[in-house]
């Protein structure tokens, strides 16, 4: 008996871009790294129980950097963790991500200014794909990074990877060949006096 | 036995000289010890059946700053048969740029939870704890420079390759948004901000 068949009324062959493929296998399968540092990590954590329930959207937490898609950088970032983010990020195969969780790791929080063991920002370790705000988040907006970034994969496309164009966009500028960048267009920064 | 009881101990046990000052009227009432005899005297404080302090409460650095040129550890102590408590201090001669901390004997061989917190003293204010039996730092990294509760405490600017300071923190870090070439549209918001001067 052919189920697509008796579904669809149509002949068993379905026909799609691969780029369309790939980005919904990648999207509702985010694996991301079971890893927290501080309170964000608690409402993580709840996000992930029954109650709000993310292995719905796919999202189940994997134990080792090397299966995992996403990182979530679930709170503060300290200069003696900031190693240890770097090194499990560069364990992590393409195409990797991050979601920054909670002020801490967006921009330090309440450590901004005398925080002297804070990263000023996760962004200063790694890059960051989505930016959830919340001191911490609930677990709502987590959900709403997740889907946010959800919508980033789906434009993505394996003619143009975003991590190559990335490195050649890098090389391009080291090399002052000036492209059309949105980093291009930030000044040098001016000393603080 | 109360603080007078305890003092005359002291003075009974170690001689007048061990008591460097003392300031009875405080809400906690505190002896300044020589810092050099601060050990043999809380070994004694330990030991003897009469004070028999068990417990060691919490050991405290403070930084008095550069003007005042002065350091102190103060030590709570508690006998948890007898309900009596004792505050301690020592007073150290604060070290100005390019010379070498302050020391004080060190009680872990009496309180072993004197361990951790003679470390996180020497991590965060920066005082040395002579026989102490693994004088590292425990909460900053290894590497870190300075000792961070001190008064004059200045930031480094870099640690391992990461901007230390927020300043310029939008302009040095942030999201920009994803380069146009990528999306194809240009980012609707920018992380540039008016800053006030």
């Amino acid at each position: 008996m052919n189920i697509t068949q008796d579904k669809t009324g149509e002949g068993g062959v379905i026909i799609t871009k691969l780029d369309d493929l790939l980005n919904w296998a990648r999207l509702t399968s985010l694996f991301p790294m079971g890893f927290g540092l501080a309170c964000c990590a608690i409402e993580m954590m709840g996000a992930y129980a029954s109650g709000y329930d993310l292995d719905r959207f796919g999202i189940i937490p994997r134990a080792s950097p090397r299966q995992s898609d996403v990182m979530i950088v679930a709170g503060t970032v300290t200069f003696k963790m900031a190693d240890r983010v770097r090194r499990l990020y560069e364990q992590m195969p393409e195409p990797r991500y991050v979601i920054s969780m909670g002020s801490c790791s967006n921009c330090g929080g309440p450590y901004w200014e005398h925080g002297y063991h804070v990263v000023k920002g996760v962004d200063r370790v790694i890059p960051v794909d989505v930016y959830v705000p919340g001191c911490p988040p609930r677990p709502e907006a987590l959900i709403g990074g997740f889907l946010r970034l959800q919508e980033i994969i789906r434009k993505e496309t394996i003619r143009a990877p975003r991590a190559v164009q990335q490195i050649m966009a890098k090389r391009a500028q080291q090399q002052e060949q000036p492209i059309a960048d949105a980093d291009t267009s930030v000044e040098e920064p001016t000393s603080h006096t | 036995m109360s603080f007078e009881e305890l003092k005359d101990f002291i003075v009974a046990q170690f001689g007048q000289e061990a008591i460097v000052s003392e300031k009875p009227d405080n809400l906690q009432p505190y002896l300044v010890l020589q810092t050099e005899r601060l050990a043999e005297v809380c070994l004694e404080l330990h030991d003897n059946e009469r004070t028999y302090f068990d417990f060691l409460a919490c050991v405290t650095g403070i930084d008095n700053g550069p003007e005042a040129g002065t350091m102190e550890v103060a030590y709570n102590l508690y006998s948890i048969p007898y309900d009596h408590s004792l505050m301690l201090k020592v007073i150290v001669p604060r070290n100005a740029e390019g010379e070498p901390i302050p020391v004080v004997p060190t009680v872990s061989h009496i309180w072993r939870t004197a361990d951790w917190h003679e470390r996180e003293i020497f991590d965060l204010v920066g005082i040395l704890f002579k026989d102490h039996p693994d004088m590292r730092r425990i909460l900053c990294s290894a590497d870190w420079e300075g000792h961070p509760l001190r008064k004059d405490y200045k930031l480094q600017d870099y640690y391992h390759g990461i901007k230390v300071p927020y300043d310029n923190h939008n302009e040095n870090s942030g999201f920009r948004g994803e380069p146009v070439q990528l999306t194809g549209i240009p980012t609707p918001f920018s992380d540039k901000r008016e800053k006030p001067s």
